[in-house]
């Protein structure tokens, strides 16, 4: 890029063909990106069903009913009374599944955020300041790594229970391993460009730079690593549940409705298949959020 | 009535939709005859480096020529297959590429990517290629070839991987040679070697050569023709002497006009008044081991002395490794020097505490090389503009009007503040960081290669308004560059860097009139198209378009 | 070099002895194990005489010191459930899970490397979509919902292999299916990845400029550079694939680590969770290191001076 076309004695003007700043142009690629639109879609579909469940179903997921065990969904020869059938003690399939986008949208949320807020802090601080807190930020990634995440998690839930707080916790305090690595990485990246440097000479105090030079610049790795924990702690908690030491019952947890469906595969397929469709979409909605987003803050580096 | 090695005639390649022109090269003809240095020369985005990439048939897949034909060995390059195309590479037409340090496998050896070419090409046995990647080591002049024929490409430098580069290129006795900007990313001293390569490779082969460059002192240097191209035509050729002497096209002359000369404009009213005093600076580095490598110190400033007076210019030149980096970061204070003294107006920063140190800091201020890093792309020029003033205590409305001020004074419309870096070109941006630096009204600025990542005649225009800047503020100015001939165009005095070691200082009239030091001695020697006297464009006739 | 390997393996050293506190810790932190020992209809007398007899009124870091001793020279324990031999136990599962993990990361790297590479080679043709598609869908089943499904369609319905358990070969047919998959998706996109960026390296334009086919670019100079990060992944793979075994060798009822893991938990079998907790993480840090040292072996700059 020259501007060999400079008037040496007039003001010059911005060029005229971008007049967008990078956010718009951010926000431009995003709506156009197929992934990110089918993932952030569907994500806020099953948002609204969390949401709004008690409007779009008139059915108790807790309630029991002898009278109306196992009855099949629609489209497998069941009644609209049922439209996605009923499980093993009679509870309406469709009630849980919708209450049951809550429990897997929160734990993935608060998982997420709990995990972000430990790994970005010890990331950026590790990226930015290097020497002995890298080091130590370095070693306690290596702990991390080595603990195996599953082992532990049910061993924990085992020991203190499965309520909600004790997976949330234990899963938010498991899963800030990736926050951490990308986060330093992308710390250490920005902490060499030049105008960090330039801030520092223009005597900038610390909290200034991590806010305003570093945070910018590092929140598109937080966000997109922020979707992928998401759906890692979604999947994990279905896991934990579906091994009977995450979420107890008669919570309606994906995970734990596909357990308590697997004794019946062989005649009650549905069971196991309508949950495991629903986790499925809504992990793979995530992922491709999360794909789109890092393909559209940084469309340099397509991976 | 020899034939010309390789003939291109009204080539045209497209460019994609988004860009901001239609072609990428239009209309070119030009020829190459053997034992023949033709050089093409041009700024980013002339379209040089295309006509080098469709000549070779390794244009990107974006890019498509559409009109033209390109004649080598008999055949139409343009209408060749791919596989066609692929055979005549490295056997009939090779290519040097300008970044030597990514240019070779990393895994495999040196001696190893050389014999390749004569596996792919010929039935030679494995004794036969051996034999004769040692001479092609000794043809490049390379020290100890059987121990450079085992090395791998890290372990060389720069200026002996191009020399590898240059060796594989010249296996198999190709009948053109085609050269990007093989010396851009070299030291002065390895630059001036590989040219001299290039000058006994035409004696000795019967290759044609076209190098492509930007740099017009290096076309002085080996050129026998010049190619002159601009937004992708040609606007100017002929003989090197004609081209050089009495270049006929605006643009030519532009670029000939913008050429650093070697002496300075207007002297500058220097005073007595010590403003920056540097005793004994010491700073040493240390390099961590890896699983296979110890662990080593560098000892990158070795007692540095100097003084500089107000208004005064100074010059630090030094090649790569000479430690005029880490020096720059040790006034700043991005590094901590180990020993020394840094008196800024009196009173020595050198080893203060940040806390202590911050008032001080508005005293000296830096412009950096790179105006694509330099600027955080997602603040507003505005609000990086007022950041100076505020952090010193200044308030931000009051900052917001010096911010404008300085815009007008940099040349730019005070508009724009509320734009965003992305949106600006290179020069451009060193404007606003330039603006940005002057902002807390600095004692010394400090210019670090703060042109050298800038088109020739943008460089032109920056050192042009650094110059009026200094002059107009009575700034004093560090001058850091690797390029001599950039120095004595703006500084008063030098001081030059090897390896730590301030080797010579003086004025620049001292310096290069009568430098004392062996070091400087070479580095003036090394400096391309020295016989080369720069026409006065002012006195030639009417340029023709 | 002696020194930066010692320096290495004080380290990992340093890393098992802190995972091994830490679970210690938690578990010594979660329960009354003489309740768990002397059952819930104990009396206070029983309780007594069990924290006498295994030591567990003592303060936790000197019952850790007393466990560390001990596991250095081969003694984990005895379980409490299966009452024998912490370390004969594990041993006799390991090889199962072990036998899993293998067949697991060959046949991982089997379909993730080709295709990595395909897909890199055709930018944005119908294979690269393919790719990304697979690893993308591949990221977001749930394990031991794939397990299930398979169990469904080839154990059930098509009754081609067996469900559960591990005597012959097609035992590990389907579990080693749902554990690879596992590790597919980031390889496969790693791979490609790393190929076009190498792709698009200098270097691969100059062996384009020599002549060379395009075959020979691909993989002699393409691949043996974009290969180095993979492997190491594949190592540290391994690694995680120790955890993702506990879910499908439950699923499957293979009886290696992994469900020993599940068994001991469920029984709170305290002994074998530390013992399994302080293995899978020792396995972890020797995989890590073992990609190490493949990386220095693959890449000359990390081997010579």
């Amino acid at each position: 890029m020259t501007d060999t076309t400079t008037p040496t004695d007039q003001p010059l003007q911005a060029p005229r063909n971008k007049p967008l700043t990078p956010g718009q142009a951010m926000r431009r690629r995003a709506l156009r990106h197929k992934g990110l639109m089918f993932g952030a879609v569907v994500m806020l579909i099953v948002l609204c069903v969390a949401i709004f469940a008690p409007l779009l179903t008139q059915y108790d997921p807790y309630q029991q009913s002898l009278l109306a065990r196992m009855k099949p969904p629609v489209f497998l020869g069941g009644t609209s009374e049922h439209w996605l059938g009923t499980d093993g003690l009679g509870r309406d399939f469709w009630a849980r599944l919708a209450y049951g986008a809550r429990i897997s949208l929160m734990i993935g949320i608060l998982a997420a955020v709990i995990s972000g807020i430990i790994g970005s802090t010890l990331g950026i601080l590790a990226g930015y300041f290097g020497g002995k807190v890298d080091m130590v930020v370095t070693f306690l990634i290596n702990v991390r790594l080595a603990m195996p995440v599953v082992l532990v998690a049910l061993a924990v839930v085992a020991l203190f229970g499965g309520s909600l707080v004790v997976v949330v916790s234990v899963l938010g305090l498991l899963l800030w391993d990736r926050f951490a690595v990308v986060l330093r990485s992308a710390t250490m990246q920005v902490r060499e460009q030049e105008y960090v440097a330039a801030a520092e000479v223009l005597g900038a105090s610390l909290p200034r730079i991590l806010f305003k030079d570093i945070l910018p610049n590092v929140m598109n790795h937080l966000i997109v690593i922020f979707t992928l924990e998401m759906a890692h702690a979604i999947i994990l908690e279905a896991a934990l549940s579906f091994l009977g030491l995450g979420v107890q019952p008669p919570t309606p947890s994906w995970g734990l409705m596909i357990s308590e469906g697997k004794d019946m595969l062989l005649f009650e397929p549905w069971l196991i298949t309508i949950p495991g469709v629903a986790l499925f979409f809504l992990v793979l909605a995530i992922n491709m959020l999360g794909d789109g987003l890092r393909d559209v803050t940084a469309p340099e580096g397509r991976n | 009535m020899t034939d010309p090695i390789l003939s291109i005639q009204n080539l045209t390649v497209d460019l994609p939709k988004a860009a901001d022109r239609a072609h990428a090269v239009e209309n070119l003809s030009l020829q190459v005859m053997p034992k023949e240095i033709v050089c093409i020369v041009g700024e980013s985005g002339s379209g040089k480096s295309i006509t080098a990439f469709t000549t070779m048939g390794l244009l990107p897949q974006a890019l498509s020529p559409s009109q033209g034909e390109i004649r080598f060995d008999g055949h139409d390059l343009l209408k060749l297959s791919k596989r066609a195309h692929s055979d005549l590479r490295g056997r009939r037409m090779a290519m040097i590429f300008q970044e030597p340090m990514s240019a070779l496998n990393p895994c495999y050896s040196v001696g190893d990517q050389i014999e390749e070419m004569f596996q792919q090409h010929t039935d030679l046995g494995a004794a036969e290629r051996k034999a004769r990647t040692i001479r092609l080591l000794e043809e490049v002049h390379l020290p100890d070839p059987p121990r450079i024929y085992n090395s791998y490409p890290h372990q060389l430098s720069g200026g002996q991987r191009q020399r590898i580069v240059i060796a594989m290129a010249l296996a198999l006795d190709p009948a053109l040679l085609i050269a990007d900007e093989p010396t851009t990313a070299l030291d002065l001293s390895t630059q001036q070697q590989i040219l001299h390569l290039f000058k006994e490779l035409r004696e000795k082969h019967d290759a044609g050569i076209m190098f492509v460059t930007h740099d017009f002192d290096v076309v002085a240097e080996i050129a026998d023709r010049v190619v002159v191209m601009q937004h992708g035509r040609i606007v100017e050729q002929g003989s090197a002497e004609e081209v050089l002497n009495r270049p006929q096209h605006p643009y030519t002359r532009l670029l000939i006009d913008a050429v650093p000369r070697r002496t300075r404009d207007v002297p500058a009213p220097i005073t007595s008044h010590e403003v920056l005093k540097v005793s004994n600076l010491n700073k040493t580095y240390h390099v961590a081991g890896g699983m296979f490598r110890p662990a080593r110190t560098v000892h990158a400033c070795k007692d540095v002395n100097f003084t500089v007076h107000q208004g005064e210019t100074l010059g630090i030149v030094g090649e790569s490794g000479s430690g005029k980096s880490t020096l720059v970061k040790c006034l700043i204070r991005l590094e901590d020097p180990e020993s020394g003294v840094v008196s800024v107006e009196g009173k020595d920063i050198a080893l203060m505490s940040r806390h202590d140190l911050h008032p001080y800091r508005k005293h000296i201020q830096i412009v950096f090389q790179d105006p694509y890093g330099s600027l955080n792309p997602r603040r507003t020029i505005g609000d990086q503009l007022v950041e100076g003033p505020v952090n010193f205590g200044e308030n931000r409305a009051k900052a917001m009007e010096r911010a404008r001020e300085l815009m007008k004074i940099v040349r730019l419309d005070p508009e724009v503040l509320n734009r965003y870096p992305n949106q600006f070109s290179g020069g451009q941006r060193q404007r606003i960081c330039i603006a940005r630096a002057l902002m807390v009204e600095p004692k010394i600025l400090i210019a670090d290669e703060a042109v050298s990542a800038l088109d020739v005649s943008v460089q032109k225009e920056v050192l042009k308004l650094l110059n009026e800047i200094r002059d107009r503020m009575g700034l004093t100015v560090l001058f850091i560059t690797h390029d001599l001939r950039v120095a004595a165009q703006v500084c008063d005095t030098l001081i030059v860097m090897q390896q730590g070691d301030v080797v010579e200082r003086g004025t620049v009239e001292e310096v290069f009139g009568a430098p004392s030091h062996p070091y400087t001695r070479m580095l003036l020697d090394a400096q391309p198209g020295k016989h080369w006297d720069v026409p006065d464009i002012a006195t030639l006739p009417p340029a023709v378009a | 070099m002696a020194v930066y390997i010692l320096k290495r393996f004080g380290l990992a050293l340093l890393v098992a002895l802190t995972v091994s506190f830490i679970s210690f810790s938690l578990l010594f932190m979660a329960g009354d194990p003489a309740v768990a020992i002397a059952g819930e209809n104990a009396t206070s007398e029983d309780i007594a005489l069990v924290n006498a007899r295994y030591g567990f009124d003592r303060p936790m870091i000197v019952q850790y010191g007393d466990w560390l001793g001990s596991a250095v020279t081969g003694d984990l324990g005895r379980s409490w459930y299966f009452d024998m031999s912490v370390t004969e136990l594990i041993a006799d599962r390991l090889t199962v899970t072990m036998k899993l993990g293998l067949f697991a990361i060959t046949l991982a790297l089997a379909v993730a490397i080709p295709l990595g590479v395909a897909a890199a080679a055709n930018p944005n043709s119908i294979i690269d979509r393919f790719a990304l598609f697979l690893s993308v869908v591949g990221q977001a089943i749930p394990s031991f919902w794939f397990g299930l499904i398979l169990i469904v369609i080839f154990s059930i319905k098509m009754r081609l292999l067996p469900a559960s358990g591990n005597e012959t070969w097609q035992h590990f047919v389907l579990p080693t299916v749902v554990l690879g998959y596992y590790a597919t998706p980031a390889i496969m996109r790693l791979t490609r990845a790393g190929m076009m960026e190498v792709l698009s390296s200098d270097y691969i334009r100059t062996a384009r400029a020599k002549g060379l086919r395009t075959r020979k670019v691909m993989f002699k100079h393409a691949l043996r550079n974009a290969i180095i990060p993979v492997v190491s992944l594949a190592a540290v793979q391994m690694g995680f694939m120790l955890g993702g075994s506990i879910v499908v060798e439950t699923v499957f009822a293979l009886h290696g680590a992994g469900y020993l893991a599940w068994e001991s938990i469920a029984r709170n079998d305290l002994p074998t969770m530390q013992a399994l907790i302080l293995i899978f993480s020792t396995f972890y840090i020797l995989f890590t290191f073992l990609a190490d040292v493949l990386n220095a072996w693959l890449d000359p700059r990390l081997r010579v001076g």
